[in-house]
């Protein structure tokens, strides 16, 4: 078989479908690495109609998997894109198929460093291949190849998510009719790629990860990882929101308590934060998938034009950011739509006012349903697709 | 879908061809965007200055940016669009002899609408008056206003002949938003507003 399991991938696959894929035909990697065969994992909700046309794909970010829009069955929380995906919501499973798949590199059942590399039949750990944005995108394709669905209605996602859909309206122009990439950016900045390395140091720096081979040692890298999480978490959230939620009050005691104990909810949020992390995350993983966003540059990859990589794009995109997002600041969404507008691409973009911070595109924001919606049918009048009343 | 629009968005709206592209710059809630599309099969883009302008827009599934005329319209390659559209938004531009080059770089025409500042009520408010004129045209005081670059229909006439812009069509309308047909000199008095379609020569 391709993997040992570990215990949370044994309980994701048993939830969700998978395919192996690459057997005749390896996944060129762009760090030159031929993969295959490989696992994809994925989540469908909704049927696909006759005229294959109702497909949407949700392209899942950083800390998230395929499990959208319902319990997760490793943690049993609610799915982390309920509020948008779902009966009644934005994204009905009784009008699109829906499809999420989990990303190449990652934990949740798809193939990553937890898997056997099949040269040696040894885990792969830190000799797996380092995988791409568009690596993750081109196991898609070969997933909607597999599934027999030639085209996407929508492609949407937000953060590494929102740089997948990207890459699919750059790569696959034809297959995408509309595009929503919400929160994110054309290329990681350098405060960005600041912020992984802090966690990446992290992981790499507790005793427990052993160079990468930690399961073989049976330790887990927990503080580790435990604090690349709540670094990244300070990033998801801007700093009124962090105010607003904690300020400077004390947990569980009413005055300091001269020590290095959490004396503030926010420490001990953070800390809660992290450790629950660690119950669902994998450290190898976390180091491959954070690669991935630093290594995204989608000028660089199209000879440093940003709108050589959406030229005569047929693709309807509508692009979304957030006040206080300052991980993917407006301006970097802005920097994507002058693109659009210089390869005369049809384009919405809409900044929503919220104070919740890069989180905000996972959170209940009506402004971007209301945005989304609207685009959506837009779309599909176009694409004469049917609308349920 | 509603037909009824505002009478110079109507006007407007006319002088463009069906099945062409247009970019509405300045376009508010979507009204003219919306008719274009529904009415005249036009391929339609939007820029608004205002955020819950654009939302609004794009909510409604149009094809909208937020975005400003002085700074924006660079963005976009030459020959993009048949029409670029500017309804009563010039007099509000930092630089509208920029803004109407790039709308005509932009676009093989362009229309624009302006209220014309040498309207009789305009002129007898400020003879008179001795006050900045407010009409219902320019309904703003002097220190709240958005318009920092009025000018009136002859003005305008002069710009375009001093940047070789052909005009094609010019139609002025009196306060009730009626086309009145006069010469030149009796409409730069009698017209409240304006509208005009460009061409590069």
């Amino acid at each position: 078989m391709l993997q040992d399991l570990t215990d949370a991938e044994q309980m994701a696959l048993a939830q969700c479908r998978h395919a192996i894929l690459g057997v005749q035909q390896p996944l060129s990697l762009d760090c030159g690495v031929d993969l295959g065969p490989y696992r994809v994992a994925y989540q469908t909700y909704g049927t696909l109609n006759a005229d294959k046309t109702n497909a949407i794909l949700v392209c899942h970010p950083l800390s998230c998997d395929q499990f959208v829009a319902e319990r997760h069955p490793v943690t049993g929380k609610d799915g982390w894109w309920e509020s948008l995906v779902g009966p009644g919501k934005v994204l009905d499973p009784a009008r699109y198929f829906i499809i999420c798949v989990n990303v190449l590199g990652h934990c949740m059942g798809s193939t990553g460093p937890l898997a056997r590399d099949p040269a040696t039949g040894q885990p792969w750990n830190l000799r797996f291949p380092v995988v791409t944005i568009g690596d993750m995108v081109r196991a898609q394709a070969a997933l909607l190849d597999h599934l027999g669905i030639p085209d996407l209605f929508c492609v949407i996602g937000g953060s590494m998510g929102g740089m997948q859909v990207l890459e699919w309206a750059a790569s696959y122009p034809r297959r995408v009719f509309s595009a929503v990439p919400i929160a994110c950016a054309a290329h990681h900045s350098a405060q960005n790629i600041a912020f992984h390395e802090v966690g990446r140091q992290a992981i790499m720096a507790d005793p427990e990860w052993k160079g990468g081979d930690y399961r073989l040692h049976q330790t887990v890298p927990a503080r580790g990882l435990a604090v690349a999480r709540m670094t990244a978490h300070i990033t998801y959230l801007s700093e009124q929101a962090l105010q607003r939620k904690f300020g400077r009050a004390l947990q569980d005691r009413n005055a300091l308590g001269f020590g290095f104990d959490a004396d503030f909810q926010v420490e001990s949020y953070l800390r809660h934060q992290g450790s629950t992390f660690v119950d669902r995350f994998d450290a190898n993983s976390y180091l491959y998938i954070t690669r991935a966003m630093d290594y995204f540059d989608l000028a660089g990859a199209h000879g440093g034009v940003l709108a050589n990589a959406f030229r005569g794009s047929p693709t309807r995109f509508c692009l979304m950011s957030f006040t206080s997002d300052w991980l993917f600041p407006t301006r970097e969404s802005r920097e994507i739509v002058h693109a659009l507008n210089a390869a005369a691409a049809n384009v919405s973009f809409v900044e929503v006012a919220s104070d919740k911070g890069h989180d905000a595109f996972l959170l209940d924001e009506p402004e971007m349903f209301r945005t989304l919606s609207g685009f959506l049918k837009g779309a599909a009048a176009v694409r004469g697709l049917r609308q349920a009343a | 879908m509603t037909a009824a629009i505002r009478v110079d968005l109507q006007l407007i709206a006319d002088m463009v061809t069906p099945d062409t592209r247009a970019l509405d710059v300045g376009c508010g809630d979507g009204a003219l965007l919306a008719y274009l599309v529904d009415f005249k099969r036009v391929d339609a883009r939007g820029m608004e200055l205002s955020q819950a302008g654009v939302n609004a827009c794009v909510a409604s599934g149009l094809s909208v940016i937020q975005g400003d005329a002085d700074a924006d319209l660079r963005a976009y390659p030459d020959d993009a669009f048949d029409y670029v559209i500017l309804s009563q938004t010039l007099q509000a531009t930092r630089e509208p002899r920029e803004v109407l080059r790039q709308m005509l770089r932009v676009g093989k025409r362009a229309i624009v609408s302006f209220p014309n500042f040498a309207h009789w009520q305009v002129r007898l408010r400020m003879v008179f008056g001795g006050r900045m004129p407010q009409t219902t045209s320019l309904p703003y005081k002097w220190y709240d206003t958005p318009n920092i670059h009025l000018c009136s229909i002859d003005d305008f006439r002069a710009l375009c002949h001093e940047m070789g812009v052909r005009i094609e069509r010019a139609i002025v309308l009196n306060s009730k938003s009626r086309p009145i047909h006069m010469p030149p000199l009796l409409a730069n008095v009698f017209g409240e507003q304006a509208v005009f379609m460009l061409r590069r020569d």
